[in-house]
C-alpha cells in the first residue's frame, strides 16, 4: 500500500468561504481523511508556519490555496507553500482572479483608511487617532511608551498566480461542493490532468449550464435587477438584465440564474478569453437590437458600474486591475 | 516591565493577538486584544449599486453570509422605502433562522464548546471538535454535521447557494417556494428542534452537573457588569430578523429602546490607535475606555445580550429554558460572560423552532414575493442581530440608487470593548505572580474571549486566517524572558532562547514591533 497523501489548505486574504466550502463535502470528508493526511490547515487544525518551514521542499502532495494577495506575508506564505508542494492549487475565485477584495483596486490605499477612521458616521471622538504601524502605547500603565507592532496595510491586491506559480486552478466563489468533491477524488485517484489547468470546472460558459431559455430576443435596453420581475424559464439577458453567464466559465451549475438571479461571474472568464469584462461588452453588443454602432454603444453605457459589474470577481487579474496601485513600495509582491 | 503575546488566538473566526504587560511585582497591569488587520469594504463599495449590496457584503464573511446578505436586503429595502410582501418576510425569517440555528450549532461543538465538554484543562489536543466527539460519541457527530448539512441546504433551497446565496433583493426574495421545497423546510425544521433540545441535554448533564464547571461560570475571572442590547419584537423578544434595538443598564432597567434606523443617535464608534478595530459605545453616557469603571457606556449584545435584554422568548421551549437560566443565575441581567455559550443554544432553541413554525407558515408558497421598488433612493439602514451580535449595515446614495458611503457595524466589532474587558479582568484574575505560565492558563484567558464566538474577519472585514498559539514573554529590551508553544499535535513546548529566525511572521511582528507583515 503506498503511503497516504500529503494534503494543506492556507487561507490568506479570503472570507473562510472556502474553508466551509471544502467542510461542506460533510461525509466525504472521512474519505478524504482516509486517504490522506491534512499537513497544513489553520482554520481547522493547530499546524503552525514553522512546522511548514521545517518541511523539506515537495513533501506536500496538493495544497490549496484560498483568499487573494493582499500583504506581505500572504506571499510569503504562498512562495513558502510553493517550495513545500508537488502541486499548488488557486482555490476559489480570490485565489484565481483577486476576488470581491480586489475591487479595493478602484481606490488608493489611503481612502480606504481615511474612510474607516476619519470620515465614517460613527466615529465622532479624535478622529485624529489612527492605528498605525509605528502606534506606541499611551501613558499611565506598565505599556506606557511601548510599540504596538501593528502590520501595515497592503497598497493593492492580487491573486496567487502573480507571487507563485500555479499548477491548477479551481474557481467559483466558493466553488461548489460537488466540484470540490470530484477535484479531491481525482487527486486521491492520481487522475488530475497535466498542468497547468482549470479543473472544478467547464470548457463552455454558465449559459450552457444554465435552465433559463434563450430564444434569441433582442434587448433596446437594460434594467437592474430590482427593476422588474424576471420571468421564470427565460433567459435573464434576454430580458435586459445584465447576467455575466455568457462571458463566465461554467461549473457551478447555473445556481444563481436558478434562482433567477443573475451570474457575477465567479468562475471567471469563459474559454480563452483572458478578461471577462472584454468579453462580456462583445456579447452585449450583440445582444443589442440594433446594428448602428452609436445606438449599441449609447446602450452598453446604460449599465450602472461597469468596472464592478463586468469584473466583480476578477478586477485583480484584469487588465484594469493594477490601473490604481497609489504606491508601489506597498504592494504585495515587492 | 514585561510583555506577553498570545499570538494569534485559535478557534475563533478572524485573526487576534493578546498583549499582556507585568509589572515588576509580575501581576498584569494591562491586557491588549489587539486586531491587527483591515480589508476596506466600506470603501469599496462605494460606487457599486445598492441592490449588489446583498452579494458583494456577503463575502465580508463565509462563515455568517446570510447575516450581511439579509442586512444588506434591509438596508436597500430601506434605501428604496419599499415594503416586502409577507410571503417574502416569511421566506427571509426563515432563511435567517435556519442560518442562525446552524451556525451556533458550529461555535458550540466546534469553537467554544469542546472548553466544557472536552474540559478546560484537558490537553490541547482533545479540546476540539475531535475530542468533543470522543466525549459524546460518534452518533452525535453524524448529527452535528446533519445539523450543518441542513442548515446549508435551506440556504440552498431559498437562496440558489449553500455558501454565499443570493435570494434577498430589493423588494423581497427572486423566487417563490414550492410546495415541494416547503415539505422539505418542514422536515429540516422538525430535525433542528429536536437537535437544538439534544444540544441543551448535552449541556445540562456535561456542564450544568459538574460542580467544578459550574464554578467556573460563576467565577469572578469571568464576571463583568456591563449594559446589554438586542433586537426585540413588540413584545421585547429577541428577533434576529427584525425589530427595535433595546438597552438595558448593568440592574436590567430599560436605558434606550430605538429604531435601528436612529442608531446614529445612540451608538459612536471611539479609534484606539493600538488596533485596527474600533470600540462602539452608548452615546449617551460618552466614551471613557473599555474599563470596568465606564462600564455602563460598554454594551453586550450576542446571545447574552439577546436573553439580558428582552423579557422572554417568542418560542415556548426555549422560554422554559430561558425561565431555568435566569431561576439559575437568580436575577437578571446574568452578567457572567460564560453564560454566553447556555444562551447560545438557547437562541438555537428558539431559531429551530421558529423555523419549524414558519415551514408551516401558509404563505410560505405564495407566489408573490417581489414589490418592484417605486421611490426614490437615498439613505438605508439594514439591522438584524447575526450570530455574534447586532449588526448594522447603513448605505447613502446618489439618486439612482449607486453607494456614496457605506457604515458597517458587525456584532464583533459591538462587542469588542467588553471582549477586551472580559480579556483583561481573566488575565489580571488568572495571572498570578511570580507562577509559571501554563498552557491552561493561556487557554482560560482565551476562554474570555472565545464565550463571545468572534468573528474578526467580519469585524476588520478581513479574512479569516488561524494559526497556532504561543504565548512569549519579553523584557523592556525585548529580550525573550519566558515562552510557551502549542504545536500542531497538541504538545507542549518551552521557548527558551530567542531564536533568530523566529517561528512565525506573527511572532516577528511581535520581536520587532512596526515590522510590516
Amino acid at each position: 500500500m503506498t503511503a497516504k497523501l500529503k494534503l494543506a489548505m492556507y487561507c490568506a486574504a479570503g472570507c473562510g468561504g472556502c474553508d466551509i466550502s471544502l467542510l461542506e463535502v460533510h461525509e466525504h470528508l472521512l474519505d478524504i481523511v482516509a486517504a490522506a493526511d491534512i499537513a497544513f490547515w489553520p482554520a481547522a487544525t493547530d499546524f503552525k508556519y514553522a512546522d511548514v518551514e521545517a518541511m523539506p521542499d515537495g513533501e506536500i502532495d496538493v495544497c490549496f490555496v484560498n483568499g487573494a494577495i493582499r500583504n506581505a506575508e500572504n506571499a510569503h506564505i504562498a512562495r513558502l507553500l510553493r517550495a513545500k508542494s508537488k502541486v499548488l492549487v488557486a482555490y476559489g475565485a480570490c485565489s484565481a482572479f483577486g476576488g470581491v477584495p480586489g475591487l479595493a483596486n478602484l481606490y488608493p490605499v489611503d481612502d480606504v483608511i481615511d474612510r474607516a477612521y476619519t470620515t465614517q458616521s460613527t466615529t465622532l471622538v479624535d478622529q485624529s487617532l489612527r492605528p498605525t504601524p509605528s502606534a506606541v502605547h499611551g501613558a499611565g500603565s506598565a505599556a506606557s511608551g511601548t510599540a504596538v507592532g501593528l502590520p501595515a496595510i497592503a497598497g493593492t491586491v492580487t491573486s496567487l498566480a502573480d507571487v507563485a506559480r500555479v499548477d491548477f486552478t479551481l474557481p467559483g466563489c466558493p466553488p461548489s461542493t460537488d466540484r470540490v468533491w470530484e477535484v479531491c477524488q481525482a487527486i486521491v485517484a492520481g487522475e488530475l490532468p497535466a498542468s497547468p489547468a482549470i479543473v472544478g470546472a467547464g470548457g463552455k460558459s454558465v449559459c450552457d449550464d444554465c435552465r433559463l431559455e434563450k430564444h434569441g430576443t433582442r434587448v433596446s435596453k437594460f434594467v437592474r435587477s430590482h427593476e422588474i420581475v424576471a420571468e421564470d424559464e427565460r433567459c435573464l439577458l434576454e430580458q435586459g438584465i445584465v447576467c455575466m453567464g455568457p462571458a463566465t466559465r461554467s461549473g457551478c451549475g447555473g445556481q444563481c440564474t436558478d434562482a433567477l438571479m443573475p451570474c457575477r461571474g465567479c468562475y471567471g472568464p469563459a474559454g480563452d478569453s483572458l478578461d471577462q469584462g472584454a468579453a462580456m461588452v462583445s456579447v452585449l453588443g450583440t445582444l443589442i437590437d440594433s446594428d448602428d454602432e452609436d445606438v449599441i454603444r449609447e446602450t452598453i453605457s446604460q449599465v450602472v458600474d461597469p468596472a464592478g459589474t463586468f469584473y466583480c470577481f476578477t478586477l485583480a487579474t484584469s487588465l484594469l486591475g493594477h490601473a490604481r496601485s497609489a504606491n508601489p513600495d506597498q504592494e504585495a509582491r515587492s | 516591565m514585561t510583555r506577553i503575546s498570545i499570538d494569534p488566538i485559535t478557534r475563533l473566526e478572524g485573526h487576534g493577538r493578546i498583549d499582556l504587560f507585568l509589572n515588576d511585582a509580575g501581576s498584569v497591569d494591562e491586557a491588549f486584544l489587539v486586531i491587527p488587520e483591515l480589508r476596506g469594504f466600506e470603501k469599496f463599495l462605494e460606487g457599486r449599486p445598492v441592490e449588489e449590496m446583498p452579494q458583494i457584503t456577503s463575502r465580508i464573511c463565509g462563515v455568517c453570509p446570510e447575516a450581511h446578505h439579509a442586512a444588506a436586503a434591509k438596508a436597500a429595502d430601506a434605501v428604496y422605502n419599499v415594503e416586502i410582501p409577507e410571503a417574502a418576510e416569511v421566506i427571509r425569517r426563515l432563511q435567517y433562522n435556519a442560518f442562525m440555528a446552524g451556525d451556533h450549532a458550529t461555535h458550540f461543538y466546534a469553537l467554544g464548546g469542546p472548553d466544557f465538554i472536552v474540559g478546560p484543562d484537558a490537553p490541547a489536543s482533545e479540546r476540539n471538535i475531535i475530542g468533543v466527539i470522543n466525549k459524546v460519541g460518534l452518533e452525535l457527530a453524524g448529527k452535528v454535521i446533519r445539523m450543518r448539512k441542513e442548515s446549508h441546504e435551506v440556504a440552498e433551497l431559498l437562496g440558489g447557494r449553500r455558501i454565499h446565496p443570493v435570494g434577498m433583493v430589493p423588494g423581497g426574495i427572486s423566487k417563490p417556494v414550492s410546495a415541494e421545497t416547503a415539505k422539505r423546510l418542514r422536515e429540516i425544521g422538525a430535525y433542528m428542534v429536536e437537535f437544538a433540545k439534544e444540544s441543551l441535554g448535552i449541556f445540562d448533564n456535561l456542564v450544568l452537573k459538574d460542580p467544578r464547571l459550574r464554578g467556573l461560570i460563576i467565577s469572578d475571572a469571568y464576571y463583568n457588569k456591563t449594559a446589554y442590547m438586542a433586537l426585540v419584537n413588540d413584545q421585547n423578544q429577541p428577533d434576529a430578523y427584525d425589530g427595535h434595538v433595546r438597552v438595558v443598564d448593568a440592574q436590567g432597567n430599560e436605558v434606550v429602546r430605538y429604531h435601528p434606523r436612529d442608531y446614529l443617535d445612540h451608538i459612536a464608534e471611539a479609534i484606539v490607535p493600538w488596533s485596527y478595530l474600533k470600540m462602539p459605545y452608548l452615546k449617551q453616557f460618552g466614551w471613557r475606555g473599555a474599563t470596568a469603571e465606564a462600564s455602563e457606556s460598554i454594551v453586550r449584545t450576542g446571545p447574552l445580550g439577546s436573553l439580558n435584554a428582552s423579557t422572554g422568548m417568542q418560542t415556548p421551549l426555549a422560554q422554559a429554558h430561558y425561565e431555568r437560566f435566569y431561576a439559575t443565575f437568580r436575577g437578571t441581567p446574568v452578567h457572567q460572560t460564560l453564560a454566553f455559550h447556555w444562551a447560545r443554544l438557547i437562541e438555537l432553541l428558539q431559531s429551530a423552532e421558529l423555523v419549524n413554525r414558519l415551514a408551516h407558515d401558509e404563505r410560505l408558497t405564495s407566489p408573490d414575493v417581489r414589490t418592484v421598488p417605486s421611490g426614490t433612493p437615498r439613505v438605508g439602514v439594514g439591522t438584524v442581530e447575526a450570530p455574534r451580535g447586532l449588526l448594522t449595515h447603513h448605505y447613502v446614495t446618489d439618486e439612482n440608487g449607486i453607494v456614496e458611503k457605506a457604515n458597517l457595524i458587525v456584532g464583533t466589532t459591538y462587542q469588542y470593548p467588553a471582549i477586551q474587558l472580559s480579556v483583561a479582568t481573566a488575565a489580571k484574575k488568572l495571572i498570578r505572580p511570580g507562577a509559571e505560565l501554563t498552557e491552561p492558563i493561556m487557554n482560560g484567558i482565551e476562554m474570555a474571549f472565545r464565550a463571545y464566538d468572534p468573528c474578526f474577519g467580519c469585524a476588520t472585514h478581513a479574512l479569516p486566517g488561524t494559526s497556532p498559539l504561543e504565548v512569549r514573554a519579553f523584557s523592556a529590551g525585548g529580550v525573550l524572558v519566558d515562552g510557551l508553544r502549542r504545536n500542531g499535535d497538541g504538545s507542549l513546548e518551552r521557548i527558551t532562547a530567542l531564536r533568530p529566525d523566529a517561528a512565525s511572521p506573527a511572532a516577528n511582528a511581535a520581536d520587532s514591533p512596526g515590522g510590516a507583515r
